[in-house]
């Protein structure tokens, strides 16, 4: 599709799968495979990076034309760690617990990928709602990833489901090596292979 | 195959090859099959019904599991060659006695799905399938996968007794096993790795098929020999001596089964020699200064993950090449 007759909905759906952060440009690996083995630990992570994809790229759009070629990556730097302080607080003030799980990769979103990424290919040269369509797209596309394999990693791992437990351990051991990170390794290994063969399904290419 | 077959005026007119040794994969993996029956014959005689049920379904998963993924996958199916069998035969012979049989299900189907079709089939994976399908378990399940039992409990094995493996007392208790009963394999461990001679004798049998190339087994137990000898003469009282490290644990297995796949190991001759070298020494390491009491299984895994690398490097001069 020509750039100019993307519309804002296209922006958006992109993010999904055909440009999914996680599963198809395979960028944010860290955090994706640290944090999700429990799916709630994915919720608070994905929703970090929603928040802090959304914000800093409208920003990052909005003062497009101020900032001199030579600094913006300096100015993203600013922008994003301003908005992860703000959600590294929230979870901090609110959710002590999530906050001390997920460790030091709430901080680390300042350099993750996704939302550098989107700052520099998109929020700077495109105007304030295709750029939030766009974070949105993203942010809900690296979301998804992240709770399918949390979702995998926590039923597998530990038998449970947002901690409750949903497979009595006399049906089903647990297989100890999925909440550790060769699980995590596997897991978005067969997320990957199974998207692009959707993908190939849908282009007619096998 | 030959694909332009002519047949001109009762000649047949095809491209070299023309001499057919009359190998093939189906009578190979047969014959490693065959080999691995005294192994198995003995695992039974010592551990019991539930060995044979292990190794019975882990080889009907194998092959059950190789010809659902090639349908899948759009292959064709070739799960009837043996080679899915060997592999399911080798996987159940490296589990302990008691293994529950929803395990060996999903360690066979990781060997066969993951390790082996994911990446290209036979010929193509990287990693010798039944070890990684074992390393999988062993990750998956590391409780019940040293859950080792005293062999020789009755066929029915009710009163399964709770035994450590020779490795283990070694290791962690400073005792030596009987090497009669390594040789024989009176002692606990895996199904298929506590009688040295049954090993010894399938081996044997694929190296008189031409099937097994003899610097792989050897390399490898010489080395675990000569490094765990180095130890064992610098301090006698606390290394144990070569043969011991050579007829405990899985080594004889190993050295017979798993070093000499024709896939997962290096087609040359200086490759060979160095794989089999390293596999044995980084098994001493492990079982001397390493967390887990055996090596085997990851040293191997670590030389397969080389065994490009090993190819090139070693790369024989094509005569007539430069100097260079």
């Amino acid at each position: 599709m020509p750039p100019s007759d993307r519309t804002l909905f296209y922006e958006f759906k992109k993010g999904l799968l055909l440009e999914n952060p996680v599963a198809v440009m395979l960028l944010g690996m860290c955090s994706s495979l640290a944090v999700t083995n429990q799916i709630k630990n994915s919720l608070a992570m994905g929703l970090a990076v929603v928040f802090v994809t959304i914000a800093s790229s409208a920003l990052v759009s909005m003062v497009r034309k101020l900032v001199p070629g030579g600094v913006r990556i300096a100015t993203y730097i600013v922008i994003i760690s301003g908005f992860v302080t703000l959600a590294d607080l929230f979870f901090k003030a609110f959710f002590p617990d999530i906050s001390k799980t997920l460790g030091p990769y709430v901080p680390l979103i300042v350099v993750n990928c996704i939302i550098m990424a989107r700052a520099e290919v998109f929020a700077a040269k495109h105007p304030v709602a295709a750029s939030v369509a766009d974070a949105v797209g993203m942010g809900v596309g690296y979301t998804w990833v992240l709770l399918v394999i949390g979702a995998i990693r926590e039923v597998l791992g530990s038998g449970s489901i947002f901690g409750l437990a949903i497979l009595s351990e006399n049906v089903f051991k647990p297989w100890v090596v999925m909440v550790l990170p060769p699980g995590a390794f596997l897991t978005l290994g067969f997320l990957i292979g199974f998207i692009n063969y959707i993908k190939s399904r849908k282009e007619g290419i096998e | 195959m030959a694909e332009e077959e002519k047949n001109v005026g009762g000649l047949v007119i095809s491209s070299s090859p023309h001499l057919l040794t009359g190998e093939n994969v189906p009578k190979i993996m047969y014959s490693v099959v065959a080999a691995l029956l005294p192994v198995c014959s003995v695992s039974v005689y010592f551990f019991g019904l539930h060995a044979l049920i292990l190794i019975a379904v882990s080889t009907v998963s194998s092959v059950g599991a190789e010809y659902l993924i090639q349908r899948f996958m759009g292959r064709p199916v070739k799960a009837w060659d043996g080679s899915a069998a060997v592999t399911g035969i080798l996987l159940a012979l490296t589990l302990p006695p008691r293994f529950s049989i929803f395990g060996v299900v999903l360690g066979s189907v990781f060997a066969i799905v993951v390790a082996k079709q994911i990446f290209g089939g036979l010929g193509y994976n990287i990693f010798n399938p039944a070890l990684l399908g074992r390393a999988f378990l062993q990750a998956a399940y590391p409780v019940f996968i040293t859950a080792w039992t005293e062999p020789f409990r009755g066929f029915f094995q009710v009163d399964a007794v709770s035994a450590a493996t020779p490795l283990a007392l070694m290791k962690f208790e400073g005792i030596i096993t009987p090497r009669l009963n390594l040789l024989f394999g009176n002692v606990a461990g895996s199904l298929g790795e506590t009688s040295a001679l049954a090993i010894l004798a399938g081996g044997l049998y694929l190296r008189y098929k031409g099937y097994v190339n003899w610097k792989l087994p050897m390399g490898f137990l010489l080395s675990i020999a000569f490094f765990g000898g180095i130890f064992w003469v610098v301090d006698p009282l606390k290394y144990p001596d070569p043969l011991f490290h050579i007829l405990s644990g899985g080594a004889m297995l190993g050295a017979w089964f798993m070093v000499t796949d024709m896939v997962t190991t290096p087609t040359t001759l200086k490759g060979q020699w160095l794989f089999s070298v390293a596999a044995g020494a980084i098994t001493i390491l492990i079982r001397l200064f390493g967390g887990l009491p055996e090596g085997v299984m990851y040293s191997i895994l670590l030389m397969n993950s080389l065994v490009p690398l090993l190819n090139r490097w070693t790369r024989p001069k094509v005569f007539g090449e430069g100097l260079a």
